[in-house]
């Protein structure tokens, strides 16, 4: 976010408890109808992210489990998104200390229609919630085919309030980060870096897959793959766009390194693909658009073009070869969110620490610029900070849910595949064979008809 | 000659056809099958219509064996595609008259013979 914007915003926070009404009256700043309508815009395009995601999601798994791994993302829509009105948003954006905000706002407790920088307060919190529930529904990539639907919502609830709201906060919400100067323009550590490490984590205590290593786990649909990945370029642009809070030049020098860095990162990856492999592959230019984007997000606003294009092409290189590595080592983050999105974040957030333009920052620019290493060292903290924090948490939570229910699937059940165990569905069914059941004839075993 | 022909659980099919790689069993065919053997039916419901799904899904091998070949197919595919619940799938053997190979026109057990 804009640094202008945090402080309004850090101000807005801080005394919401004792000025919310006076504030009403005295309606301080203006609200612009250009820059709210953009970011009514921007939101919609940044929850439409999440239905993309599960498309690509869901294209790289097998087809007996393609619903279930669809499910994982939008039922963050549903969960991540209540939780998100009922407490996330407070815990992010509330005055609190450096470290968690507060339960000032919980509710959505005294938000208005009054000017939050130049946009509706009620606005800001929508948009910041499409980011909560894309983040969860990111981690569900390293557990999908084996992971239970039950714990699974009840581990991205807690998440999202235990480890995203405090990071957001951190970064975005007048935190110790923010304080110290961090550059993350729309997400690269809050979201991408912290998800990254988190989907690491719990691929560790779900454990592999029954077959992974032994069988080849192949996509089932690689045109849902690109769908997705098409999509998620398009909502990324209200995602790293509609993060200059305005719709000003930082917008739009935002929207276009958002079109310029993943671009130069799919070049890259086709020539990796074509130099190692001799093919290029579709789900891999899939792949490389996600990870361009990734890696711009944190410096979509505070590089410049050019800079974008730098930052695409070297941000994508680590992920490709971390992803031919990974599938060779017993860590079955099975959709590579480590690689795609927390490399991709490492990659993007110390990228920016280095390619910060002066003219489009107002904290340290980059290294290239001052030729010191302040701006860098900020950003590898806000990364180190993120992957300890993200990590331990993230191991708590899924130990202590796994203490109410079991967190994985039995065997047998990975076997006929997640889309009937769980859900009593089918991605392709065919419908042959399938008898009409009225109330009293159901089975012994079928319960709620 | 016989027909081998075996009817599996899809999620076992790579099992089986390592086990019978391994038995050096290596022409066949592979068909998705829909079939019902007495397991528990499945049901699914879509919107307000529940149903029970009768038919499963299955996958098909159909393998074309010299006599002394039965046995040791026989025996792969149990070992390989059985679980212990029901629903693990059938083998059927069955005779064969002629066997004739379409790129060399060779017949019977010359055509089932694995070109090395």
């Amino acid at each position: 976010m804009r640094n202008k914007n945090i402080v309004a915003l850090v101000g807005f926070g801080f005394f919401t408890p004792i000025v919310a009404f006076a504030q009403e009256a005295e309606a301080v700043a203006p609200i612009s109808g250009a820059d709210t309508g953009w970011l009514l815009i921007s939101t919609a395009l940044v929850l439409l992210m999440t239905p993309a995601l599960a498309f690509f999601y869901g294209g790289l798994v097998r087809s007996k489990n393609a619903l279930n791994t669809m499910m994982m993302s939008f039922v963050a829509l549903g969960v991540s998104g209540t939780l998100w009105a009922i407490a996330g948003y407070s815990i992010a954006f509330g005055g609190g200390n450096a470290w968690f905000g507060d339960f000032s706002m919980a509710f959505l407790s005294g938000i208005g229609l009054d000017a939050n920088g130049s946009i509706p307060d009620l606005l800001f919190v929508g948009f910041q919630g499409t980011f909560a529930i894309i983040t969860a529904a990111l981690i569900s990539g390293a557990v999908v085919e084996r992971m239970r639907f039950t714990p699974y919502i009840l581990f991205i609830g807690l998440w999202g309030l235990i480890v995203y709201a405090p990071i957001c906060h951190w970064v975005w919400g007048g935190g110790w980060l923010g304080s110290l100067g961090a550059l993350d323009f729309a997400g690269g550590a809050v979201v991408h870096v912290n998800a990254g490490i988190a989907a690491v984590i719990a691929a560790k205590v779900l454990g592999p897959r029954k077959d992974y290593g032994r069988e080849a786990l192949l996509p089932h649909n690689v045109p849902f793959v690109l769908l997705g990945a098409g999509l998620l370029w398009f909502g990324w642009f209200g995602f790293n766009g509609g993060s200059a809070l305005a719709a000003d030049g930082i917008a739009a020098l935002a929207l276009v390194n958002t079109l310029l860095a993943p671009a130069a990162g799919v070049f890259v990856w086709t020539l990796l693909d074509h130099f190692t492999t001799g093919k290029i592959t579709a789900v891999g230019i899939a792949t490389g658009i996600v990870v361009g984007l990734v890696a711009i997000t944190p410096a979509a606003g505070f590089v410049s073009p050019i800079g974008a294009l730098i930052l695409g092409a070297i941000g994508v290189i680590p992920s490709y070869f971390i992803i031919k590595w990974r599938t060779k080592t017993s860590l079955d983050d099975s959709l590579d969110v480590f690689a795609a999105h927390g490399m991709g974040g490492i990659m993007g957030a110390l990228l920016t620490g280095m390619l910060a333009a002066p003219a489009f920052t107002a904290n340290d620019p980059g290294l290239f610029f001052t030729g010191n290493f302040g701006q860098l060292g900020i950003q590898a903290l806000s990364i180190g900070a993120v992957a300890v924090y993200s990590g331990v948490l993230t191991y708590i939570i899924l130990k202590v849910v796994g203490l109410i229910t079991k967190l994985r699937a039995e065997s047998s059940d990975e076997g006929i595949g997640m889309d009937l165990v769980a859900h009593g569905e089918e991605a392709y069914a065919t419908g042959e064979g399938a008898v009409l059941l009225n109330k009293n004839e159901a089975p012994a075993h079928v319960n709620g008809l | 000659m016989k027909l081998v022909k075996a009817i599996i659980r899809p999620s076992k099919l790579p099992d089986v056809l390592r086990a019978l790689y391994a038995a050096e069993i290596t022409g066949l065919t592979v068909s998705n099958v829909r079939g019902h053997g007495g397991e528990v039916e499945v049901v699914e419901t879509y919107r307000g219509t529940t149903a029970k799904m009768e038919l499963r899904e299955k996958v098909m091998i159909e393998i074309g064996v010299s006599d002394s070949f039965v046995d040791t197919a026989v025996e792969a595919i149990c070992n390989s595609a059985a679980t212990g619940s029901v629903g693990d799938g059938k083998i059927f053997v069955l005779p064969v008259e002629r066997i004739i190979r379409v790129r060399t026109g060779e017949e019977d057990m010359a055509a089932v013979t694995p070109i090395r």
